[in-house]
């Protein structure tokens, strides 16, 4: 134990909570992620390339991660506009709504599927309003970007609100002193203050989306080619026991959400480094 | 330009933090608003800034009524206490940032606004900081930012929250003196708030000294230090002994002490309080002339002064600080009986300066 | 100060965020509760006490009974190790416990189904031994544990990193064991947070579908979770049986909303105390 702890402490239980932390992590994590990577391996960049490129798994990943991405758009800009509602103005029933936003993570994915998909149906609550105006939502591509805007809405208006509401009222007023006016406040001061922690909660948002499965499989229809996102590649490949094809669709998905995780690190690290005043 | 305060209030709630105050600023002045937290000092600095509106009362510039011109167009410089940098923008574009936020009709060209940038940057000394990030900074080059930064805009008034606040005791003697510098060379109309007695005698030209919303005295540093016109700037300006007694016939007399008054003191009986500071204070053997008498309890001899502590029969310790060679001279022992005289000291009954 | 836009400015973005916050969440969740109840309360009951939602409810159950404990004492193990010590490779270790979240459910159960299926080396020996996890109860409380691994520790870590480690050195410095220091001194300190990790652990564990409908075989009566069941019936256009099986979880979701709220409130008045506290050992040391 005394060859990884880098400083001695008077607390005890080192040896005992990083052993069990690390078993857990290995059983749980660590091994399922090893299995993906042998049956990988044993794939061959041939028939990776060959499974991939198949015109229905292409199309797929196209849709969800073209989908995700206007997703976690709408949700940058609508995200940014709750969490400053938020924390800015007042209106009652303010707790009640920031109580609320949560809602996505607490319901479970499958009850959002089928709530939305009665709504917007074509006979739904609202889907009997849109469609005479040829609005199809239920069924279309249209339709999983909405479940997607639903599942990942929290993450925009967790991140920026703690940095809005830490922002100091005298950087307002150092740059009303200067003469700037409300506009350029908002646009050379807030803006670029809350811009990394915006970046980082839509980043999350996107990665969240393009992994999502049950709000969207009612929604979508799932018509191939058209409206079938990638998880559902994934199960349909399992269901006819076609492992090679559904583990290459997982690697291409899992590669990208690494990709993501290391652009937001990354994005906090530069961050963290220029402005991170103590 | 001059500043005028009429009749200022302002309250926050069911607190009242500015209570009728008035006060003049004269053109070019470095001035010092000086009190404890809770004062008002900082509130009075941001209604003459505009970032505060009073409740009453007005606020003159160069004798025209400002109080509801708005802070941008009031061409104030001010520097926060805690500096408010923009973090995401360097040094250079903290100090332009006044420069470039004017519309574009009057804003200075990029080659113009970057020459002027510098030669701030140079006169705060810290040019070669000028594509650094605040982060990078430390203390007291954030606070010389804030300050290049807010003379940018060519203010016609500078107004400084706590501005030496956050900075450890060597730093800001450092900048004490270099503020006090700057000040002569530009001659702008500045005011500053600190709640530190000694940075506000030593850097400003006169000193206001407010408590619980009033002001409680106004005037030069070392007039305001010689002769307090109250006890509560007696008490905030240092450490002092305090001895209850009596005025009568142009005496103090506290107990069975006396001491002669050198002002026409009222002829009644009046309760009274004799405040004196330590250095004030001497000691001797002899009765003549004595405020107390006690024991000799402790005696501190670090340093250039010595501080001795006598406890008298009843009443609180007295201290007092003597040189080294008066001290030598005495040649006091710890538990000798001993007699102390003031040179100088300031009677108040109730709130009156007697 | 006019630090502010407007008033129709404010009124403006005001309408429009709660017009979009209806929209996207409290419609969806009124639809649900509306179909539930839809054909009226008989129906509702009924659809409740069907044998196979019955077999998912317990089910449901089962899974977050065993997994919010597992995860729970994992997060705690692991929070210890990183909050209270200095060792090489804490930031790698801190990335990896944070991995489940970063992984879509669907590759998660894909994951553990190449790992215990038949076809695999695991797999093909746990067969012979009569033991089957995928297709069955324990590869269901596996994705379950595995979604939900690190919500208990990516709430202590922080927290417990926050309260600093002056108080634990108090109580040995005072002579108590490493195990009463625990009881006595951390956990008591951190009891908000770990309830906070718990509510959002069995949220996400009752709720759970995409890992879960992938390693269970979809088995009516055996393998159906609630998130399951509610497919099924949906998919069977028995609408008012698959509304009534979700408002049992969206009850759950309002629960667990109002649960949390509270909780943050907790938290915050604890930290603002601990804050004061802090000041006023400073001002007595000044």
């Amino acid at each position: 134990m005394n060859l990884i702890a880098k400083r001695y402490s008077v607390l005890p239980g080192f040896g005992l909570s990083l052993g069990y932390a690390l078993f857990w992590l290995g059983l749980i994590v660590l091994l399922p992620f090893a299995a993906l990577a042998l049956n990988a391996s044993t794939l061959g960049w041939t028939a990776f390339i060959e499974q991939v490129s198949a015109p229905r798994v292409l199309a797929s990943l196209q849709l969800s991660f073209g989908a995700a991405l206007i997703a976690a758009s709408v949700n940058a800009l609508m995200g940014f506009l709750v969490a400053w509602v938020l924390v800015r103005y007042s209106f009652p029933g303010k707790r009640f709504v920031d109580a609320l936003i949560d809602l996505p993570f607490a319901l479970p994915t499958a009850v959002a599927g089928i709530a939305l998909t009665t709504i917007y149906a074509p006979n739904g609550w609202l889907g009997r309003y849109l469609d005479p105006l040829g609005i199809k939502v239920a069924f279309t591509p249209l339709g999983i970007v909405v479940a997607l805007i639903f599942v990942s809405l929290p993450f925009v208006v967790r991140t920026v609100q703690p940095v809005l509401e830490d922002l100091e009222k005298e950087l307002e007023e150092a740059a009303t002193c200067l003469g700037a006016g409300r506009w350029q406040i908002f646009r050379r001061v807030i803006f670029p203050a809350v811009l990394p922690a915006l970046l980082t909660g839509s980043a999350m948002a996107f990665a969240r989306a393009t992994g999502e499965f049950g709000s969207v499989i009612f929604i979508a229809g799932n018509i191939p080619l058209v409206s079938e996102i990638a998880p559902l590649i994934i199960i349909s490949k399992l269901e006819q026991f076609d492992v090679a094809g559904a583990t290459a669709v997982a690697v291409v998905m899992l590669a990208l959400s690494f990709f993501v995780l290391f652009l937001i690190n990354l994005l906090q690290w530069w961050t963290a480094r220029r402005h991170g005043m103590k | 330009m001059s500043i005028e305060i009429r009749n200022i209030e302002k309250r926050f709630g069911n607190f009242t933090a500015l209570d009728k105050v008035s006060l003049t600023v004269e053109s070019g002045e470095l001035l010092a608003l000086l009190g404890p937290s809770g004062c008002g000092k900082t509130t009075l600095l941001r209604i003459i800034a505009g970032l505060e509106q009073p409740d009453a009362g007005q606020v003159l510039f160069e004798g025209r009524d400002a109080t509801h011109q708005h802070v941008a167009e009031r061409q104030v410089g001010f520097v926060f206490q805690h500096y408010a940098l923009f973090r995401h923008m360097t040094v250079f574009d903290n100090v332009a940032f006044g420069l470039t936020v004017r519309p574009r009709k009057v804003r200075p060209e990029a080659g113009e606004i970057r020459e002027r940038v510098m030669q701030l940057l140079k006169m705060v000394q810290l040019d070669w900081l000028a594509d650094a990030y605040p982060a990078q900074l430390s203390g007291g080059q954030r606070q010389r930012i804030a300050l290049a930064r807010s003379l940018a805009v060519e203010p016609r008034v500078l107004l400084l929250d706590e501005p030496f606040g956050a900075l450890d005791a060597k730093v800001r003697k450092d900048l004490r003196r270099w503020l006090r510098k700057l000040h002569d060379d530009m001659h702008i109309t500045s005011v500053f708030v600190t709640h530190d007695q000694e940075e506000a005698l030593e850097v400003s030209d006169r000193v206001v000294v407010m408590d619980h919303g009033h002001i409680e005295q106004v005037g030069r540093p070392d007039d305001i230090y010689e002769q307090p016109a109250t006890p509560f700037v007696t008490r905030f300006l240092g450490d002092v002994n305090l001895f209850h007694g009596r005025v009568e016939d142009g005496r103090f007399t506290h107990g069975d002490f006396a001491h002669a008054l050198s002002t026409e003191a009222a002829a009644g009986n009046e309760q009274a309080v004799a405040y004196v500071r330590p250095h004030d204070l001497d000691l001797a053997r002899a009765r003549d002339g004595a405020l107390a008498a006690g024991t000799v309890e402790h005696i501190h001899a670090v340093g250039p002064l010595v501080r001795v502590e006598v406890v008298p029969e009843r009443g609180d310790a007295i201290e007092v600080v003597l040189g080294k060679e008066r001290f030598r001279e005495l040649a006091l022992v710890p538990g000798e009986q001993v007699y102390v005289t003031a040179r100088k000291l300031a009677v108040f009954s109730g709130d009156y300066a007697i | 100060m006019q630090t502010t836009e407007s008033r129709p400015v404010r009124l403006a973005l005001t309408a429009l965020t709660l017009a979009f916050l209806g929209l996207f969440l409290v419609v969806p969740l009124a639809a649900v509760f509306w179909e539930a109840l839809s054909k009226g309360w008989d129906l509702y009951a009924a659809a409740l006490v069907e044998y196979e939602a019955w077999q998912a409810i317990k089910l449901t159950l089962i899974a977050a009974a065993i997994a919010v404990p597992l995860n729970l004492v994992f997060g705690v193990a692991a929070a210890w190790a990183i909050a209270r010590f200095d060792f090489r490779g804490k930031s790698l270790l801190t990335t990896l416990i944070d991995l489940p979240f970063s992984v879509s459910p669907v590759v998660a159960g894909l994951m553990y189904v190449l790992l215990f299926g038949v076809n695999s080396a695991i797999g093909g020996w746990l067969a012979e031994h009569d033991i089957q996890i995928i297709f069955a109860v324990p590869g269901i409380v596996l994705a379950t544990v595995f979604v939900t691994f690190p919500f208990v520790a990516r709430e202590l870590i922080p927290l417990m990193q926050a309260q600093g480690q002056e108080e634990e050195q108090a109580a040995l410095v005072l002579g108590a064991s490493g195990w009463q220091t625990f009881w006595r001194v951390t956990l008591p300190n951190v009891k908000w947070g770990l309830l906070y990790g718990v509510i959002l652990t069995n949220a996400r564990a009752m709720g759970e579908f995409g890992a879960v409908s992938v390693v269970s075989g979809h088995i009516r009566g055996e393998t159906n979770t609630i998130p399951l069941h509610v497919e099924i019936l949906y998919n069977e256009y028995n609408f008012v049986g698959a509304f009534a099986c979700a408002s049992i979880l969206a009850l759950l979701a309002l629960v667990t909303l109002a649960v949390k709220t509270y909780v943050e409130w907790r938290i915050e008045r604890q930290h603002a105390a601990s804050l004061i506290r802090t000041q006023q050992a400073r001002e007595a040391l000044a």
